[in-house]
């Protein structure tokens, strides 16, 4: 065999060796949408977004009549949309502000302080959030509530937002700043009117993936919302999350068949998210 | 340098003395004086690295943006001193056309003549914005073909067109000097030569200072030439004269391509 068969050999047994273990990488999340969906599935119903979730009284009534259980997760689809929103609304322009100034003020020590504490929010655990919003936020307000557990989730999104703005202004061209102040603008306009809208399809994926990613949160939840079995929209009462629903019913057995079901409302929302982001990069792409 | 065609008074700008220095030690553009005639076309050549755009760019002050970048020496405009006054208002009469296309790519063609009026905060009405977008395609040869698409992204123009759109955007501002750093490098043969067309028709109503690494264009398009060397200003004067006859050996040994 010459040296050129070799090779070709060689390099064939490598690409096979790549498309099989990048396929491997891909076959938990295809493992966990399918067991999710098969056992998820059958428990779908109207009247799981609909109504709250079921006692344990009803459910083991329905268990031992053999009937499916009453009852949904609408108490903690109200919860995790309020408590987004709270959150979105505060942390994204916050975060959008902080990010932009990241990219715009590059090098100076004020700008390495705060990018380096970004660094270590984006890495605290979560629980340990979820403690300090309880000692900074339920104990002040005598109380769990909707708001700390918000507080908790924008300290969360925080960091997240700051990266990818600050990312996705620094990946504009720099032609684009000098065009907008050569026609005499000024910075703030320069900033509001081109910088950012030309960075708007990145910015957006960061913010969905942010909301994708505390939307999942149980830990700094349970510390500071608490949860509520009741479909509550007072934010200033304790409420409940889809998340802290799938920890509930995993602790529950006589709930243990919503357990899927709220698993799969859950991911199917956070997949949601992701996909919209990588549609909205990529419509938004500058060419 | 002996000049009886252009007069003092026909002079729009003039630079005294400027330097430009990146680094403490070393100066990019050394002690250069220059006239710039009014409404003609006055074009810098100079091999790479020679402080071409670096001098363009002290014009409108876009060095600025920049930290640790010195600019010293004076530039008068119109008798107002350049270095003084706000550098907005520098840039609203000192428009600029960069080296690659670069229309603001989430606006539309008419938004993007636009762009001058509003990021300077201004809201012509409707149909004075009608006539600026107008006139101002006009002037680059652009209407005809893009006066059906005024609403569609710049972006999706070709790259000719879309450095049209950016002479147009510097246009509609009305400036009194336009500052042009290789506009056609980036661009085929015929979208150049449409931009020199283009050009030479411009200077009626507007001063134009082109950086060119091409000496033919500067031949073609230009009434007034610099040579720069090494950050200084080797030579200028009528492009006729400066080609036909170079009186430093520099500029002599750049035209015959002994140097570039």
């Amino acid at each position: 065999m010459d040296t050129t068969t070799f090779r070709i050999i060689k390099s064939r047994c490598l690409h096979y060796a790549i498309v099989f273990f990048s396929a491997l990488t891909a076959v938990p999340l295809v493992a966990i949408l399918g067991k999710v969906a098969v056992e998820g599935f059958h428990n779908i119903s109207f009247q799981f977004f609909t109504q709250p979730e079921p006692t344990s009284y009803q459910a083991l009534i329905a268990n031992s009549q053999g009937t499916s259980i009453p009852g949904g997760i609408a108490n903690g689809l109200v919860g995790t949309l309020l408590m987004l929103l709270m959150s979105s609304a505060i942390a994204i322009p916050l975060g959008i502000f902080c990010g932009t100034y990241l990219a715009e003020k590059r090098g100076t020590v004020y700008t390495r302080i705060v990018s380096y504490i970004t660094d270590v929010l984006q890495g605290t655990p979560s629980i340990i959030l979820g403690v300090i919003v309880y000692a900074w936020v339920v104990v002040p307000m005598k109380g769990y509530s909707a708001i700390a557990g918000s507080v908790a989730l924008i300290i969360m999104m925080l960091p997240l937002i700051i990266r990818s703005t600050e990312e996705s202004l620094k990946m504009l061209p720099s032609s684009l700043k000098e065009a907008s102040l050569a026609l005499g603008g000024s910075y703030d306009r320069m900033v509001i009117r081109v910088l950012i809208p030309s960075a708007f399809g990145q910015i957006f994926t960061g913010v969905l993936l942010a909301i994708s990613r505390i939307a999942g949160e149980t830990a700094p939840i349970t510390f500071t919302a608490l949860g509520s079995a009741i479909i509550q929209w007072d934010v200033t009462q304790p409420m409940s999350n889809v998340p802290l629903l799938i920890w509930q019913f995993y602790n529950n057995p006589a709930l243990q068949s919503m357990l899927w079901s709220a698993s799969l409302v859950l991911l199917a929302f956070v997949l949601a998210l992701n996909i919209s982001s990588k549609l909205i990069s990529r419509k938004w792409k500058i060419q | 340098m002996e000049n009886p065609i252009i007069q003092t008074n026909t002079n729009i700008l003039s630079i005294k003395d400027l330097c430009v220095a990146y680094t403490a030690d070393h100066l990019s553009v050394s002690h250069v004086n220059v006239e710039i005639p009014r409404n003609q076309i006055t074009a810098i050549m100079g091999p790479s690295g020679c402080g071409k755009s670096t001098l363009l760019r002290a014009i409108n002050r876009m060095h600025e943006l920049y930290r640790g970048i010195q600019v010293s020496g004076q530039m008068l405009l119109d008798g107002h001193d350049l270095m003084s006054m706000d550098p907005i208002k520098v840039r609203r009469q000192v428009g600029m056309v960069f080296q690659r296309p670069n229309p603001f790519p989430t606006m539309s063609i008419a938004d993007n003549v636009m762009a001058g009026y509003m990021l300077n905060g201004l809201h012509p009405d409707k149909q004075q914005r009608n006539q600026i977008v107008e006139r101002s395609l006009r002037s680059v040869g652009l209407w005809d073909e893009v006066k059906d698409s005024l609403t569609k992204k710049g972006t999706f123009l070709s790259g000719g067109q879309q450095q049209r759109l950016c002479i147009a955007r510097a246009l509609a501002l009305q400036p009194q000097i336009i500052l042009m750093d290789e506009p056609t490098s980036a661009l085929d043969p015929i979208a150049t030569s449409t931009i020199e067309n283009l050009l030479t028709e411009l200077q009626r109503d507007v001063t134009i200072i082109i950086v060119t690494h091409n000496m033919g264009q500067a031949r073609r398009i230009s009434q007034k030439s610099l040579f720069m060397y090494l950050g200084e200003l080797v030579e200028c004067g009528p492009t006729e004269t400066l080609f036909s006859n170079p009186s430093h050996p520099h500029t002599a040994s750049y035209l015959s391509g002994h140097i570039g």
